[in-house]
């Protein structure tokens, strides 16, 4: 399984015939070898078997064959549109809620924070070493019906205006769309955080003081200065975002409701419960092909090719 | 160390580095003597820098050989040469401290106690307080003299420097240089200094290889390569140099007599490195300060027998201990001249006739074909970066 | 007036402090929530309701069923994955930085690749390699797995390190003596061990704490959030929250302790 294909010529230099005449010529390939080959075999590979299922036809009990059935493609966007739709703008409204709330954290730390940041660091940092699910789990009892959280709301007629909305149903947050993107919002905070600032730690404290000088107010010296020699770290937080929330099943399990369903559930339960492979894999397929286009579109829009 | 000992000579032999089709370094033959202080001197990409990485082992030369002594050490690596260096912005390892940085070498040759003389070297580059510290709560100072006791520790037959003072103010520099070569004369060992200083090379080396797109344009003595350059770059590079065209007229013994402008200029035939027919064009150089300027009003009263020219005045600048002009002369549209403030004579201001008049012992004579530009701003772009 | 001009120039003035303050807030909240909720006494299955205090979940860590097992398989899992992600996720950083080779984009995109992936669509497709290759799901393809999505991360973070390396260290190492080899081990591999820290840090939380693809490649094994996950559906016992808050203190208290060594350090250094 390790032979290498054609299309993969970096992976396996030709074994030399004669011996090397420098040292070290060979000796980029044997480093990136072993893990190159893991990332072909179980990242690119997987990626082909997968396109393979999509067009396959069959059932579990008589085996799955090739037939270059594109339908199952056709079917797919047809029954479950509305999952990736509601994956889109999940992840979108919790990528820009991510960056409404983020960006004032990253700032705080890189230019306010003084001798609390790396106490403010660390705490930004800590609570990945609880396991996410379980503080997504308690994101339940804080948006309980009748809990204090959704007491505030109903008495601040904010339900009110969210329910007409359309984002949460009468006086309940949780199994609503918002209970989700509040829940992705939460989960993916930190990967936005963490690019902003190390690309607002980047930039020279001087230049808000030479801004000033030319007359810029904190505004305008934020809109003018600051914020554009942060984009990089816009841009890589917002795709740190956004990708991981568009394919994630986990917050709309467990704070949403069968109305939230997005993509993520589908091919979860295609894979897993219902085990209809050839669909589970289309789908699968469709969400990278979609996730790959906006990715390049965005970089190439917003002038950053050099992320890795 | 006695000059019968050879051990510490350095023999490059038709040595030349390329990459792909650029060529650093052309085909170079050259001798450090034991014990000499060396400088290869020239602007940044001259090939300065692969010459002595060469000398080092941390670059292949393309072809020739590398002696130390009499043993050959093309193909040794580095940690097999009897050489060490000094690294530009110096390379101190910053997870060691001091003194683990300085023991460094003598560890890797497996020697085991190393206390007493890393603490002796410390003494001698003043650095036994700090032995503790790591290298970045340092000044840069203190950090350029852990690097040279780092080196130095090794005994090395050969100290290879690489512009180890670039780094450091104008004032330190000063102090690091008259410190290097006290260093040098103390343990007598082969220095072979990189620097793209002028400056910096004349005060600290013995001999002076001015490089220049991968080539040895001069070797000499620091006066000898200043008071009689022999190509164009050398004149410009180093110092500042007046350079007119001329055409040779005649000889009359052992001086040249030239032709420029509607004057005559004397040239010591010995101090000319052109081949002068009669007819043919020659560069005639002198340097600023060698140069004497009297008012028109005065031109009488100079003596018979030393070169002149004539011009006006077009800038004046005062900084201390002289006057720069910058003088318009028909022969020349910038010639500069230094005059010592001694007696300031009122008169010299810009749009003031004068006259240019110097000893033709301090005149030399370039080959005509070259670029007369050569070498001019090197230095100043260099500085500026 | 003048008071309320005066509360709303404060207001304008501290306007990011609050903000982000706010923002730490919704980060942190969740784990307040866990802390209180370890000393609850719930009365049904699920621990989402306050009930009463009481320290019996934190007497009795592993008094549930499976919990501490699938604890120590996920650690298990996280260690090892760690190991193999480091040391192939560094070969290749060093690769990268320091040599030439042909079908460089290719290697990076191959790189940079599983970073723009989502989790579940990596998931799926390695569960279609599987079943076709007819493995057995368990241990080792959650190890496989895991090791591949860790892999990109270390490379990232060793090859920043390796790149902000002055090359001439190196030199100098050779320079006096050392030869290939100690150049590694004694300047080399000191100098970028921050950076490798880093990845196998990282690749060590991310192995940890992975559900998606775990959950895909996992077949009947369970691992800690997997036992989450399942305890979502089944009931929720106190237990998880005790282990969530041990877990998060034991994170800060290691941060705190290296800091104020690193602090005492450089003061002792400085002095």
């Amino acid at each position: 399984m390790a032979t290498a294909t054609p299309d993969a010529p970096p992976l396996a230099p030709a074994p030399a015939k004669r011996p090397p005449r420098r040292r070290g010529r060979w000796t980029p390939y044997w480093l990136l070898l072993p893990g190159l080959l893991w990332l072909f075999v179980f990242f690119a590979l997987p990626m082909v078997y997968q396109a393979s299922t999509s067009v396959q036809t069959g059932s579990l009990e008589e085996g799955y064959k090739v037939t270059w059935h594109f339908a199952t493609y056709w079917d797919a966007l047809a029954d479950y549109w509305p999952q990736f739709l509601r994956s889109v703008l999940y992840a979108g409204a919790a990528t820009i809620l991510c960056l409404i709330l983020g960006y004032p954290l990253a700032y705080l730390i890189a230019f306010r924070a003084g001798r609390w940041r790396n106490l403010i660091m660390i705490l930004v940092i800590a609570p990945f070493f609880t396991s996410f699910l379980i503080r997504t789990l308690a994101w339940k009892t804080i948006l309980a019906d009748g809990g204090p959280v959704v007491g505030a709301l109903n008495s601040l007629h904010v339900l009110d205006v969210t329910s007409w909305l359309g984002i949460t149903a009468g006086d309940r947050v949780l199994a609503t769309p918002l209970a989700v993107v509040c829940g992705l919002t939460y989960n993916f905070l930190p990967f936005m955080i963490l690019p902003l600032y190390t690309s607002l730690e980047r930039i020279d404290g001087r230049l808000h003081e030479a801004a000033g000088d030319l007359y810029a107010r904190p505004f305008t010296t934020f809109r003018k200065v600051t914020f554009p020699l942060s984009m990089p770290g816009v841009v890589s937080g917002t795709l740190l975002t956004f990708i991981p929330a568009s394919g994630d099943y986990v917050n709309a399990d467990l704070l949403g409701s069968t109305d939230t369903r997005m993509i993520g559930n589908v091919i979860q339960t295609q894979f897993l419960r219902i085990l209809d492979y050839p669909t589970a894999a289309a789908l699968s397929f469709i969400l990278m092909a979609a996730i790959l286009v906006m990715v390049t579109l965005y970089i190439r829009k917003s002038g950053t090719e050099d992320l890795v | 160390m006695t000059s019968t000992d050879h051990g510490g000579d350095v023999r490059l032999s038709g040595i030349s580095k390329t990459y792909g089709s650029f060529t650093a370094v052309h085909p170079l033959d050259l001798t450090v003597p034991q014990g000499s202080f060396f400088a290869l001197l020239g602007a940044s990409g001259c090939g300065k820098t692969t010459t002595l990485r060469m000398i080092a082992g941390l670059e292949e030369p393309s072809s020739g050989t590398v002696f130390l002594g009499d043993q050959e050490v093309t193909n040794l690596p580095p940690y097999k040469r009897p050489v060490n260096t000094v690294f530009q912005s110096y390379a101190l390892f910053p997870h060691l401290d001091i003194f683990e940085n300085v023991a460094f070498g003598l560890r890797r040759r497996g020697i085991k106690s190393v206390k007493k003389q890393v603490e002796d070297m410390l003494e001698l580059v003043q650095l036994g307080e700090q032995a503790r510290k790591k290298p970045h709560q340092l000044s840069g100072g203190q950090q350029q003299r852990v690097a040279v006791a780092r080196a130095l520790i090794n005994t090395p037959r050969v100290l290879l420097l690489d512009e180890p003072l670039g780094a450091l103010d104008l004032k330190l520099r000063r102090q690091m240089q008259l410190e290097l070569k006290r260093i040098q004369t103390e343990v007598g060992i082969t220095f072979v200094h990189v620097t793209h200083d002028q400056e910096e090379a004349m005060t600290m080396a013995d001999t002076v290889a001015v490089m220049n797109a991968g080539r040895v344009e001069q070797l000499g003595s620091p006066a000898d390569l200043y008071e009689n350059p022999h190509t164009t770059f050398v004149a410009n590079f180093l110092g500042t140099s007046n350079l007119i065209e001329a055409e040779v007229d005649a000889r009359s013994g052992d001086e040249i007599v030239l032709r420029a402008g509607g004057g005559k200029l004397l040239l010591p035939e010995a101090r000319c490195s052109a081949p002068t027919r009669t007819g043919g064009k020659v560069l005639v150089g002198v340097r600023p300060e060698k140069i004497s300027l009297t008012h028109a009003d005065d031109a009488g009263d100079i003596p018979a027998g030393r070169n002149r020219i004539t011009g006006k005045i077009a800038a004046t600048s005062f900084i201390g201990v002289s006057t720069q002009y910058v003088i318009d002369s028909p022969v020349c549209p910038e010639f500069e001249v230094y005059v010592q403030n001694i007696d300031r004579d009122a008169r010299l201001a810009p749009g003031a006739e004068v006259v240019l008049h110097w000893n033709p012992a301090h005149t030399f004579g370039l080959d005509a074909d070259q670029d007369i530009e050569a070498g001019v701003g090197t230095v100043d772009e260099e500085a500026a970066v | 007036m003048a008071f309320v001009n005066s509360i709303g120039r404060w207001l304008k003035s501290h306007f990011v402090v609050i903000a982000g303050l706010f923002t730490l807030g919704y980060l942190l909240l969740p784990n307040v929530v866990v802390t209180v909720f370890s000393f609850n006494k719930p009365k049904g299955r699920f621990n989402y309701a306050w009930q009463q205090f009481s320290t019996d979940a934190w007497r009795d860590p592993c008094g549930v069923a499976d919990l501490c097992g699938s604890l120590s398989l996920s650690l298990r899992i996280a260690f090892w994955a760690t190991i193999g992600a480091t040391v192939l996720g560094t070969m290749i950083a060093f690769a990268l930085v320091r040599y030439r080779f042909r079908a460089r984009g290719a290697v990076n995109s191959l790189i940079f690749l599983p970073m723009a992936m989502p989790e579940v669509v990596m998931a799926a497709s390695l569960l279609t390699l599987f079943l076709n290759l007819g493995a057995q799901l368990g241990f080792w393809t959650i190890l496989i797995a895991h090791v591949m999505f860790c892999l990109s991360f270390v490379v990232v973070a060793v090859k920043a390190r390796v790149m902000s390396m002055d090359p001439r260290l190196e030199e100098a190492a050779r320079d006096l003596y050392a030869g290939p080899v100690q150049t590694f081990v004694r300047v080399t591999l000191p100098i970028v061990a921050p950076g490798i820290a880093a990845g196998a840090l990282l690749a060590f939380a991310l192995s940890f704490d992975d559900f998606i693809i775990t959950n895909f490649t996992a077949g009947s094994t369970v691992t800690f959030p997997m036992f989450v996950w399942g305890s979502a559906q089944r009931g929720t016992p106190v237990q998880i929250n005790v282990i969530g808050t041990a877990m998060f203190l034991i994170a800060v208290l290691f941060v705190l302790t290296g800091m104020v060594i690193g602090n005492r350090r450089n003061r002792q250094k400085s002095a």
